[in-house]
C-alpha cells in the first residue's frame, strides 16, 4: 500500500513538475538534473577530481559564500526587531542582545560571520594569486571578483553604523570625513568643486551630519542595495568559472 | 537613389534612427540625472545654525591665565553645538570643537588645561592650538558678534581657520 501511495505521489504532476529528473545514475540523467534546476545551473555539470584538492583552492571562496548565505539569513531575522531610527537603533541592539529569545546568538553570528567574510574573501584573493589561476582565461573573473570584494567591503562599512554606539557613530564620522577629504568630490578636498551641501560625504549621509538620513541611508544600502548588487556580481563571478573552463587546478 | 530628402545626406531610416536612438538616451539621461538629484534633499532637518550664549558680562575674567593667556574654558554649550567659549584677556571666542585630524569631538580636560582627542590622540592647548598628535592645525572658531539684545551670538557657519584667527567676526573684544 504505502508502493503505491508512493508511485502515485511521484507520478503526479506536481511531483513531476518540481523533480523533473529522477534518480537514475546516467551521464545524461545528471547532466539534466543539473540543467533543470535553477540553484545547480550556475554550477558545472561535472566536477573534476582537483576540485576537491582542498590544498590547491583551500574552498576559500566557498566558504565566503556561504558566509554570504548566513549573512543574509540572520539578517532578515535581525530586521524583524531593527528600527534604523537613532532614537530606536541602539535600544533595538540592546533588546536583540538581552530580551529576543535567541537574539544574542542571531545578533553575534551575523557579526562574526561578518568579520569572518572579511577574512575568507581575503584569503580566497591571496589563493587565486599565488595559483595565477587570475591570468587569462580569467582574468575577468579576477576584475568581477575585486568587485565583490569591495562589495564586502561596503557591506561591513554600511553594517558598522547601525548599532549606533560610540564606536560606530565615530568610525563613521571618521570615515566621511575622509570622503570630505576626497579630490574633486570632497568641500575639504584638493581641487574642490563642490561644497558641503553637495560633496560626496554629502550624499552618503544623506545630510551634512551624521543623523536620521545618515542612519537610514546606511541601513537601505545595507540590506538592499548592496545585497543585491554582491548577488549580481556573484552570479557572473560562479557562472564565468564554468565558462573559463572550470575551477583552476594544480598544472 | 530613390528617397527624398531636403537638402540633406540623412535618410529616412537614418532620421528615425537618431529620432529613436536620440529619445531614448534623453530619457536615460534624464532618469539618471533625476536620481542623482534624489538624493539631494531640498530641506535638512538639523540644528540652526546660530546660538545665543549668554551676555559679555557673564565672562569676567577668573583670577588668572594659564601659560596660553586663557582664563577659562567655558564648555556649556559643547555637547549641543561642539562648541566651547574662551576668555582671554581682552576677547572671547568661540572654538569649534571638532578635531582638525578627522573629525571626532575632543574631550576638554580642566585640570591639565588641554582637549585630547579619544580618536586618534591629537592634542590641544586650551586656546585650541594643536602640539599633538596627528591634527595638522589648531582647532577651528566659529564666527561671534553681540546681537541687538546685547547677547553673544555664535555663528556656526562661519568658520576661521587658524589663518584667519585675527579677522573680525572671529573674536569678541571685551
Amino acid at each position: 500500500m504505502i508502493e503505491k501511495f508512493w508511485n502515485k505521489l511521484t507520478g503526479s504532476q506536481l511531483c513531476k513538475s518540481i523533480f523533473r529528473h529522477g534518480y537514475e545514475d546516467t551521464t545524461r540523467n545528471r547532466a539534466l538534473q543539473v540543467r533543470s534546476n535553477v540553484f545547480l545551473h550556475l554550477h558545472p555539470v561535472s566536477v573534476p577530481e582537483h576540485a576537491f584538492k582542498i590544498r590547491f583552492t583551500w574552498c576559500m571562496g566557498g566558504i565566503t559564500f556561504f558566509l554570504f548565505l548566513v549573512e543574509a539569513f540572520t539578517g532578515v531575522f535581525l530586521m524583524f526587531y531593527y528600527h534604523p531610527i537613532p532614537e530606536f537603533a541602539y535600544h533595538d541592539m540592546k533588546y536583540l542582545e538581552f530580551d529576543i529569545p535567541f537574539g544574542i546568538i542571531l545578533r553575534n553570528i551575523h557579526r562574526w560571520a561578518a568579520h569572518l567574510m572579511v577574512f575568507t574573501i581575503i584569503l580566497h584573493m591571496l589563493r587565486v594569486f599565488l595559483t595565477g589561476s587570475y591570468k587569462p582565461p580569467r582574468e575577468f573573473n579576477w576584475v568581477v571578483g575585486v568587485v565583490l570584494i569591495v562589495l564586502t567591503f561596503l557591506l561591513s562599512f554600511t553594517g558598522y553604523l547601525l548599532p549606533w554606539d560610540q564606536l560606530s557613530y565615530w568610525a563613521i564620522t571618521v570615515a566621511t570625513n575622509m570622503m570630505g577629504a576626497a579630490p574633486f568630490i570632497g568641500h575639504e578636498g584638493p581641487f574642490s568643486v563642490v561644497n558641503k551641501y553637495n560633496d560626496i560625504r554629502f550624499v552618503v549621509l544623506g545630510s551634512t551630519e551624521i543623523g536620521t538620513n545618515a542612519l537610514l541611508r546606511f541601513y537601505v544600502m545595507h540590506i538592499i542595495v548592496l545585497p543585491a548588487a554582491a548577488i549580481i556580481f556573484m552570479a557572473v563571478h560562479f557562472w564565468r568559472i564554468r565558462k573559463d573552463g572550470g575551477i583552476s587546478g594544480p598544472l | 537613389m530613390t528617397e527624398h530628402s531636403l537638402n540633406s545626406n540623412v535618410t529616412r531610416r537614418g532620421f528615425l534612427r537618431i529620432i529613436g536612438w536620440g529619445s531614448f538616451f534623453v530619457t536615460l539621461g534624464i532618469l539618471i540625472g533625476g536620481t542623482m538629484r534624489f538624493l539631494f534633499p531640498r530641506v535638512l532637518f538639523e540644528r540652526p545654525s546660530t546660538f545665543k550664549a549668554g551676555f559679555p558680562h557673564e565672562f569676567d575674567r577668573k583670577d588668572r591665565a594659564d601659560e596660553n593667556g586663557v582664563f577659562e574654558v567655558y564648555e556649556k554649550w559643547k555637547d549641543e553645538h561642539s562648541a566651547c567659549l574662551v576668555r582671554e584677556k581682552n576677547r572671547i571666542y568661540a572654538v569649534h570643537v571638532k578635531c582638525t585630524h578627522l573629525g571626532c569631538t575632543p574631550n576638554w580636560f580642566a585640570d591639565d588645561r588641554i582637549f585630547k582627542c579619544p580618536c586618534h590622540g591629537s592634542q590641544f592647548h586650551s586656546n585650541g592650538v594643536n602640539f599633538a598628535g596627528p591634527a595638522p592645525r589648531p582647532l577651528d572658531r566659529f564666527g561671534i558678534s553681540i546681537a541687538d539684545d546685547g547677547m553673544i551670538v555664535v555663528d556656526k557657519s562661519r568658520v576661521y581657520t587658524s589663518k584667519d584667527f585675527d579677522k573680525r567676526g572671529a573674536y569678541l573684544n571685551v
